[in-house]
């Protein structure tokens, strides 16, 4: 059974057809990964999916119930979603930050408890924030902020997190780190779906790929039916060559194509 | 950041006793020196002699009007600031103050003032409510916070115009000095009257924002986030400009716009509470009690000929204390 599944999704903003007839389904224990070019609406299908935002025609569906009549603090609970470049307005400490989990789980009057604190600590473990528990978030690298805001999602304890370009503008090392956790995260009932751009850590990390082309799904199934040279060239407009060996798939832009028109 | 945060106990365990003391301060000020003592004793006794009507009908009133006053304009400040994001907004920005000072003014203009005693603050609260009307309006379910902003700047300015023209064709002087020394805010010569009609307002509009605080802090990693932790934006910040409105609006109507406590008050608190903006609301609200009970006092007791007007006072210290804060403080908030 799918954990969420998306069922020809229409959305259109002031009638401008952003996306249009989207089938997508992320199953328990998949790292579902979402690529496509600048504009192929994986940001709008990510807000559909976790419910920030209403479909204009279609039906979103989370653990076979449809989504807009599960309460917003349940789907509060049970999804977490990382927005793109996820980032503090006040100068709080990661701590804090990260306590901001707890919230869909308190009444308005609550306070953080002493099982949130736990909660919050394992969560800074997972991703490795200890050490920088006390610092002020506005000040740490970025790197360093995407794995604190990875953790406050970690901190509410969802079985389904989105996350939108998580490792855009990361180092390579924080890059396979936050990937690692994202995989690390996608085991047995629960699932992570991610919008990406680096197609090599696309291969590398996740089980499926959704390729989105001008708001309509190009093509989806598993890495290598995906992640061939005729629909990089044709949805990209690049030549490319992929290798694959036993230490996974590579991809490589080589050279635009002059006769693509985005 | 040198400043250390205090844990919740140790903030209300100073702010609390302070309130306390400026609270029985304040009752020991006043152009006449009375014994307290004896005026509880008399007023427990039920006798009523000078010392016991100037404690419980002067100064009594005056002291719990500006303690509220303060009180709402803190908590109003510290709201709008966490709603904003932004530690420049004050409860004034949404245009409300305007607007209930227009009502009074045009209360005052038609020289009616003096008919009845509510006339004036209920002026005021209508003032204040067409504003509020106003914006929703203009607001509505809109998502942009830019338009919030933009349309309290309007009606701001629509008020203030009006106010403008009400003074240049005030019927006589002595009407324009009226009007002016009103608009300066101030808490003197008010009854409990005043306070009634107040308190209502001002509680309901608190409730509103402290049940927003949850919201607030969510709001801390943007609306999109906040949405996703199961927040309907539009329908919190809608509360959330309801109870600034109802309680500002309240406020101005029996005092007049007393400026810089909600611009300053959040600032001096925020490094206190780890810049949280749900545990800053509280402990905003207090801060400005006790300040404005503070300026108050300071109003009273320098005062020979013809009193000090509080919002003069608050103005005088509040406005180069924020440019003070906002040196200090720029490397914080980038």
């Amino acid at each position: 059974m799918s954990l969420l599944s998306g069922h020809g999704i229409d959305y259109r903003i002031d009638s401008i057809r952003i996306l249009e007839a989207i089938d997508i389904r992320v199953d328990a224990g998949e790292l579902v990964g979402l690529i496509g070019p600048n504009g192929a609406g994986k940001s709008s299908l990510l807000r559909l999916l976790t419910g920030v935002e209403a479909c204009t025609r279609g039906e979103v569906r989370f653990d076979d119930q449809p989504l807009r009549e599960i309460s917003a603090a349940l789907r509060a609970q049970r999804m977490g979603y990382l927005v793109q470049g996820a980032m503090a307005y006040w100068p709080f400490s990661v701590e804090k930050v990260i306590e901001l989990g707890r919230i869909p789980y308190q009444k308005w009057w609550q306070q953080v408890s002493s099982d949130d604190q736990k909660i919050v600590e394992e969560a800074m473990t997972k991703t490795e924030t200890l050490a920088y528990r006390n610092r002020i978030v506005t000040t740490l690298s970025g790197g360093e902020q995407t794995l604190v805001m990875l953790a406050r999602i970690f901190a509410t304890q969802p079985d389904l997190i989105f996350a939108d370009e998580p490792v855009a503008a990361l180092d390579p090392y924080h890059q396979l780190h936050v990937m690692e956790i994202l995989r690390g995260h996608a085991t047995a009932k629960r699932a992570a779906i991610v919008v990406l751009h680096d197609l090599g850590l696309a291969a590398r990390f996740c089980d499926r790929l959704y390729l989105l082309n001008h708001g309509r799904l190009h093509c989806s199934g598993s890495v290598s039916e995906v992640l061939t040279r005729e629909n990089i060239a044709e949805v990209y407009g690049v030549d490319s060559q992929i290798d694959c060996n036993e230490k996974g798939v590579s991809v490589t832009s080589l050279s635009r194509i002059s006769d693509h028109h985005p | 950041m040198n400043i250390k945060t205090l844990k919740a106990s140790t903030l209300y365990g100073i702010l609390l006793p302070v309130l306390l003391l400026v609270l029985t301060l304040t009752l020991n000020v006043g152009p006449v020196d009375i014994d307290p003592g004896k005026a509880i004793q008399d007023w427990l006794n039920d006798r009523i002699t000078i010392e016991s009507l100037i404690l419980f009908d002067i100064r009594l009133p005056r002291s719990l009007l500006a303690m509220l006053i303060g009180a709402t304009l803190g908590l109003a400040g510290a709201a709008l600031q966490g709603l904003l994001r932004n530690p420049l907004a004050e409860p004034g920005i949404i245009g409300v103050s305007n607007g209930a000072a227009l009502g009074a003014v045009i209360v005052f203009y038609y020289g009616i003032a003096g008919i009845a005693w509510f006339l004036l603050p209920l002026g005021g609260l209508i003032g204040a409510l067409v504003a509020m009307i106003v914006i929703f309006l203009l607001v509505g379910q809109n998502r942009s916070i830019i338009t919030l902003i933009l349309a309290g700047i309007a009606i701001n300015a629509i008020g203030g115009a009006l106010i403008a023209l009400a003074l240049n064709f005030a019927e006589s002087p002595y009407a324009m000095q009226e009007i002016v020394f009103w608009l300066l805010g101030s808490v003197s010569n008010r009854s409990a009257n005043e306070l009634y009609i107040a308190m209502p307002f001002m509680l309901v509009g608190w409730g509103m924002m402290l049940y927003c605080g949850r919201f607030l802090n969510a709001l801390t990693l943007g609306e999109e986030t906040a949405m996703s932790m199961g927040f309907n934006v539009a329908r919190m910040r809608l509360l959330l400009i309801l109870g600034v409105t109802a309680s500002v609006g309240a406020a101005v109507s029996v005092a007049g716009n007393i400026g810089f406590i909600g611009l300053v008050v959040p600032h001096l608190i925020r490094p206190f509470v780890a810049y949280e903006p749900r545990r800053l609301l509280l402990s905003s609200a207090i801060t400005g009690a006790i300040l404005l009970l503070v300026a108050d006092i300071v109003v009273q007791v320098f005062s020979d000929n013809g009193e000090m007007k509080l919002g003069v006072i608050t103005a005088l210290v509040g406005a180069p204390f924020f440019l003070f804060l906002i040196l200090k403080s720029r490397n914080v908030l980038q």
